[in-house]
Parts: C-alpha cells; structure tokens; sequence
C-alpha cells in the first residue's frame, strides 16, 4: 500500500478538528486560543502542500508560504496585543476582555 | 515502508495537538506544539517537499514558537484558574468536533479518491526549492512582494503596540542640547559690592 493523498487529507482534518475543538474548550485562556489557531492554520499548510505535491502543480506550495507568513503575521500582532492587555488590566481572561462593551 | 513512517509522525502529531489544548500549563502546550511542528515538518519531507519542511522549522518553531514561549514566561497570570470550565465545555466541544472531522474525512473520501496519482514534489526542477524558485520570483512575484509588506505592516504594529513612553524617564535630546546657545544658560549681573543678588 502506498502513500496517497487521503493519508494526508485525514491527518490535516483530524488536526483542523483539534485546533476547533481547542478553541470551544479553553474559553478562558486566550494564549491556548492563539495556538489553536495555528494548529489551524498548520493543518491548512499541510492540506495545501499536500494537493501540491499529489497534483503535480507546484502553486500549492507557493500558497502555504503565504499562509506561513500571515501565521507568523498574527501571531506577531496577536501576541503583542495581549501584553499590551496584560499591562492595562493585569488578567488575561478572555471574559475580562468587555472594555468595548461588544 | 512509507506508510508505516506516515502512520508514526502522523500518531505523534494527533497526540501531540490534543496535548496542545488539553495540557494543564500552556508552557507545556508550547512545548508540545513545537513537537506537532517538527513532525508535520517531517511528514512533508515523507512526500518530498523538502522546502516548506524546513520553512515551518525556521518559522514555526524558531519563531512563532519561541515567541509563545517567551509572551507565556513574561505573564505572571494564574493558569490554573484560567483552566476552569474546561470539562464544562469539553461535551459541546467534543460533540462539534465529531461532527466536523467525521465531515471533512467523509469530503475527502467521497471526492478526492485516491485516482493513482503519484508524489510529483518538484514539477520541472531537479529539487524542491528550485521548482519553488523557478515560479515564485516570476509568476508569483506580486505574491510574494505583499507578503512582505504584510511581514513589515506586522512588525509596525507590533513595535507600535508594545511601545510605551515612560514620563519620568529623562533621556538626551540632542537637538535640544545642540540648540542650546550661551545666552539662554548663562547671566551675567553686575553686583554691587557689598550685597548679594
């Protein structure tokens, strides 16, 4: 048996599931709600990357490093607004986070 | 053979992302999507795509990780309180996740069947970063110029966001120092004698 594309299809489900899975269950922690976001956006890398190679077209590829950049993007700006809210409110919970009353 | 290495890695990098949002300390949760990063860089040198293998290393886990790591350490929150209501929510989370992958892995299955196609990493190159190289600097250019600004607009931000002006900090100013002429720092007062000022 070979290696085929649906190996690599389920594992970059299984992941995607994880990352949304770990957003629903750490409603508090918003540094854990950041890494599941990048387990998302790994688990599109690998969907890409893979569909890249198995089809012979070479695009794919180039899209997942675009997709690299903006993960690297936000996490960048997305880290950087949490320190700033950690040095107004001292907490990092995300049910702190109502200045804007949204 | 192949299969067999796919299935390891693959093992490693299920386990090691529920280890991500299920571990107690989210210094651990870093440290475990660190090892989910390497071995998904491992899975995609299995199917030779050597160059955003070892991309995800130097961006992934040189930089995006080592940042977690170091915001993590820098915050003095109480973690353990911020992990209550985990097992409250962990039902509903678990019932939408089944239904989401048992989704995408019926999508996968019924619509990209395996139709015999072969590992084709490097199309019209000897290797893998050539291939990339021969389209990204001609056909993609646009592309990739605006991913580096998108990579300038977020070091600005960043830089912008964390900036902080303390107010009783006293730092030289040069343009003022050299501004300075002999007028406005000395007087001079005839005294009379006898007297002070």
């Amino acid at each position: 048996m070979d290696l085929t594309l649906n190996h690599y299809l389920v594992l970059s489900a299984f992941l995607f599931t994880v990352g949304v899975v770990g957003i629903f269950v750490n409603r508090k922690n918003i540094i854990v709600i950041l890494m599941a976001i990048e387990l998302i956006l790994l688990s599109v890398n690998i969907n890409l990357v893979a569909f890249s190679v198995f089809s012979g077209t070479i695009a794919g590829q180039i899209f997942a490093m675009l997709v690299l950049t903006v993960a690297a993007a936000e996490a960048a700006v997305g880290l950087a607004i949490l320190v700033v809210f950690f040095r107004l409110r001292g907490d990092i919970s995300v049910e702190s986070i109502d200045l804007m009353k949204g | 053979m192949e299969v067999i290495a796919f299935w390891i890695l693959a093992v490693i990098v299920g386990a090691s992302a529920v280890c991500v949002i299920a571990a107690r300390n989210p210094v651990h949760s870093v440290l475990f999507l660190i090892l989910s990063f390497f071995t998904s860089a491992a899975l995609l040198v299995l199917i030779g795509a050597e160059f955003l293998a070892m991309l995800l290393v130097v961006v992934y886990v040189g930089a995006v990780a080592v940042l977690f790591l170091f915001v993590v350490m820098m915050l003095d929150v109480d973690f353990v309180e911020l992990k209550q209501g985990f097992l409250s929510y962990l039902p509903f989370g678990g019932l939408v996740g089944i239904a989401f992958f048992a989704e995408i892995a019926l999508v996968s299955f019924a619509g990209a069947a395996d139709d015999g196609a072969r590992l084709q990493p490097s199309p019209g190159a000897d290797t893998n970063a050539e291939a990339i190289g021969q389209v990204m600097y001609t056909e993609y250019f646009l592309l990739f110029q605006v991913s580096g600004i998108v990579l300038l607009i977020a070091m600005i931000g960043a830089i912008v966001l964390t900036l902080r002006s303390r107010p009783h900090v006293k730092r030289q100013n040069i343009a003022q120092q050299t501004a300075r002429r002999r007028s406005d720092a000395t007087e001079l007062l005839d005294v009379e004698r006898g007297k002070g000022i």
